[in-house]
């Protein structure tokens, strides 16, 4: 039997389970939103090709699988970039299909053209320009298997359009074999028994907790080697959620924004034992520090072990395999009462007690968290209401944690929030935003609006690029170059699109205001003032 | 400290944009680079010089094997394989300083591939130091243009990429 390729595609995405895809259409990518109609996959429209990669992958994030972004040539393609790079930086799966000119006008500046494979090679996992269309149904089986398996990434597909109207073979789903790449699975059992003795061997060591663990799906096994080991625990911006905030081992996150306690372990510990974190500048500004401690490294991907900071116990392989591994070698240990107690003396009180009359945002988010379901799905953008969030979420046992890590990218927190919803429509979701960083994928309103998803916004309103201000304020620059000037009136913008809205401004009225959002059913902004001045940390 | 990394890959378009768009994107300094198809077909071989410390080049090697086309790495060993080099080069000659120049070609087993009135064009293959060495003696009398090729490499004897 033959099929357009555009057909075909759209079946090698249902043999991938995908039930979704985000798509922007254009000339040039046409034949395949055609074909989709057609299907029972859900096409969701962003208002932004970059808001439909960042939904993708926030629909990853919380479905698990591959996710999925379409955008035409040119402009339409350029304008995934950024979201392909996000997906980059914190290992999201996602397949990028973008059309292309029509074959034989390749490479002459035609309309629309650009050169989508050299623009992505630099941060992609992998990447096709397809030439022959008998090759799709290879390419796309190729490229779910790539996105997913190993270290999982982007993954880029460009297709020209004539190509996608040309009838082929529909083959066989055939093995994907690639002799290029054959991750490593499966840890050493030799590595895995020395890791072992390294713990066992330390006085004062540390679990640095990073993506790794969540993106495997290793969640539980980490948690019963922390139970049995009773090691303390510190995680990265995305290792957060791997232990609640209250668990007593959980000292929180590390970095230039991270807890006192938990950089304080890190430093004086004699063995850090990394589990998927790739040691970031973020997280570990000065590696050279950890350079005379014991260090076990296990992650996925070798080119991460050694990178950073070099490391005794290299451990490349599957963390979901690695742990389990290491479940079968470990055996309930003693707490480390001292080291323990030692870590705790190191915390300092991260919030000011709350005065009536101002909403202090520290205050008002981890209020919050204790009024949302115990399994609640919660983005943030980037600036300071992320690292807010970060700090002072309580993190309950099921809590999901989306946000843009390694590469900080505003406009992410909105579209990661409506891809999420559509993955759990059951699940509590709560949007974090500062209203710089909001108006960048705004347009996202309509997205919102037209699919009636029931996400909560909290909009963190202090009428200026937070973070950056803090920045000039604390480098000492006595000037603030740039001010977020034009707000507009959020909840009047939230209204025009039929989303409830309501504006909060004194601490005494908050708790009813959450009340109020969260029992209203349908999508919500809550716009809450606060103080320009307020500190991240 | 210069490094020779050999490196199978696919033989395919796009390949080489990857390899030289990492070694740009990390900071990695490529001395020379070599590409040609091997005995099958669909696999070319790269021949990299890189120059770096240790820690470096393990993360070219690990770089490299990160990238799907590409399929296998090895660091040679310079004291276990065979090095070549390809240069042409065009001089400046006259009737009276021919002889003179033709007896460095012959000294050097060099080729004399062009002559014309005012120029000889001579190839040479050799290692990085000799190609140097024959570029020095022959600049006195006026290089027109020079053109080196990259690296090539081969491990000796049984010792091969294949059967790493
Ligand atoms: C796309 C993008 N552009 C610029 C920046 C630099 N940046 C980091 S934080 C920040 C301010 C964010 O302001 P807002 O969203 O209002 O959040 P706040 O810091 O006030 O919470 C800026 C401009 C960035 N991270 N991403």
């Amino acid at each position: 039997m033959r099929k357009t390729a555009a057909e075909v595609i759209v079946d090698i995405l249902i043999k991938h389970n995908i039930d979704t895809v985000f798509g922007y259409p254009g000339a040039a990518s046409t034949p395949l939103h055609q074909a989709l109609s057609k299907s029972n996959i859900r096409h969701i429209l962003p208002r932004s090709e970059q808001s439909g990669a960042h939904e993708a992958t926030g629909y990853s994030s919380v479905e698990g699988g591959v996710g999925v972004c379409i955008a035409t040539s040119g402009p339409g393609a350029t304008n995934l970039l950024t979201g392909i790079a996000n997906a980059y930086m914190d290992s999201i799966p996602l397949v990028a299909i973008t059309g292309q000119v029509t074959s034989d006008q390749i490479g002459r500046d035609v309309f629309q053209e650009v050169d989508m494979f050299g623009t992505t090679a630099p941060y992609c996992k992998h990447s096709y320009l397809v030439k022959d269309a008998a090759q799709i149904p290879r390419i796309f089986h190729e490229a779910f298997y790539i996105a997913a398996t190993g270290r999982p990434g982007p993954v880029v597909v460009d297709i020209p359009m004539d190509l996608q109207l040309q009838e082929i073979d529909v083959p066989e789903l055939e093995k994907v074999d690639i002799r290029g790449y054959k991750p490593t699975v499966k840890g050493h059992e030799m590595q895995i028994k020395r890791a072992v003795s390294e713990l066992q061997r330390a006085q004062r060591p540390v679990f640095l907790a990073g993506h790794g663990i969540i993106l495997s799906d290793s969640i539980e096994e980490f948690r019963k080697i922390v139970e049995l080991t009773n090691v303390p625990v510190v995680s990265t911006l995305l290792g957060l959620g791997v232990l609640p905030t209250e668990h007593p081992l959980n000292f929180g996150m590390i970095g230039s924004h991270g807890m006192a306690q938990s950089n304080f372990a890190l430093q004086k510990a004699d063995l850090i034992f990394i589990v998927g974190a790739r040691v970031s500048d973020r997280a570990v500004p000065a590696p050279m520090a950890l350079q005379d401690k014991r260090i076990v490294h296990v992650d996925v991907d070798p080119a991460e072990i050694g990178k950073i900071v070099s490391t005794n116990t290299p451990i490349v392989g599957d963390i979901k395999d690695v742990l389990t591994q290491m479940l079968a070698l470990v055996e309930q240990d003693d707490p480390y009462t001292d080291w323990v107690a030692e870590i705790s003396a190191h915390k300092k009180p991260i919030r000011v007690p709350q005065t009536n009359g101002t909403i202090c945002a520290k205050n008002a988010l981890h209020l919050l968290s204790g009024m949302v379901e115990e399994n609640a799905i919660v983005t943030t953008e980037v600036g300071q209401n992320q690292i807010w969030t970060a700090r002072n979420w309580n993190f309950k046992d099921q809590t999901k944690f989306i946000t843009s890590g390694g590469f900080g990218t505003m406009g992410y927190g909105l579209p990661a929030a409506v891809g999420a919803k559509l993955a759990a429509p059951d699940r509590q979701v709560i949007a974090v935003e500062g209203d710089g960083s909001f108006q960048m994928s705004m347009g996202e309103l309509a997205t919102i609006a037209a699919h009636e998803l029931d996400i909560k916004i909290i909009l963190l309103c202090n009428n200026e690029l937070g973070m950056v201000n803090e920045y000039q304020r604390v480098r000492d620059y006595n000037n603030y170059a740039v001010h977020l000037a034009g707000n507009p009136d959020f909840s009047v913008l939230a209204s025009a699109y039929g989303i409830e809205a309501a504006v909060v401004s004194d601490y005494a009225d908050l708790e009813k205001a959450y009340e109020t959002m969260l029992a209203w059913d349908g999508p919500y902004l809550l716009q809450i003032n606060i103080d320009a001045q307020e500190d991240t940390l | 400290m210069k490094h020779i990394l050999s490196v199978l890959v696919e033989n395919h378009a796009g390949v080489l944009l990857r390899i030289v768009g990492l070694f740009s994107r990390r900071g990695f300094n490529i001395h020379s680079l070599a590409v040609g198809v091997t005995d099958d077909p669909g696999v070319s071989r790269v021949t990299i010089v890189v120059t770096g410390d240790e820690a470096t080049i393990e993360q070219v090697v690990k770089q490299l094997n990160k990238l799907i086309d590409v399929i296998k790495v090895k660091e040679l060993n310079k004291n276990t394989c065979v090095r070549r080099e390809l240069t042409l080069l065009k001089i400046r000659c006259n009737s009276k300083n021919r002889s003179e120049i033709i007896q460095i070609v012959n000294i050097f087993r060099a080729n004399i591939i062009d002559v014309s009135p005012e120029t000889l064009t001579i190839e040479l293959t050799g290692t990085e130091d000799k190609i140097d060495a024959f570029l020095g003696m022959l600049e006195p009398f006026g290089i027109v243009e020079v053109v080196r090729g990259g690296m090539l490499s081969l491990e000796r004897g049984h010792l091969g990429i294949k059967n790493q």
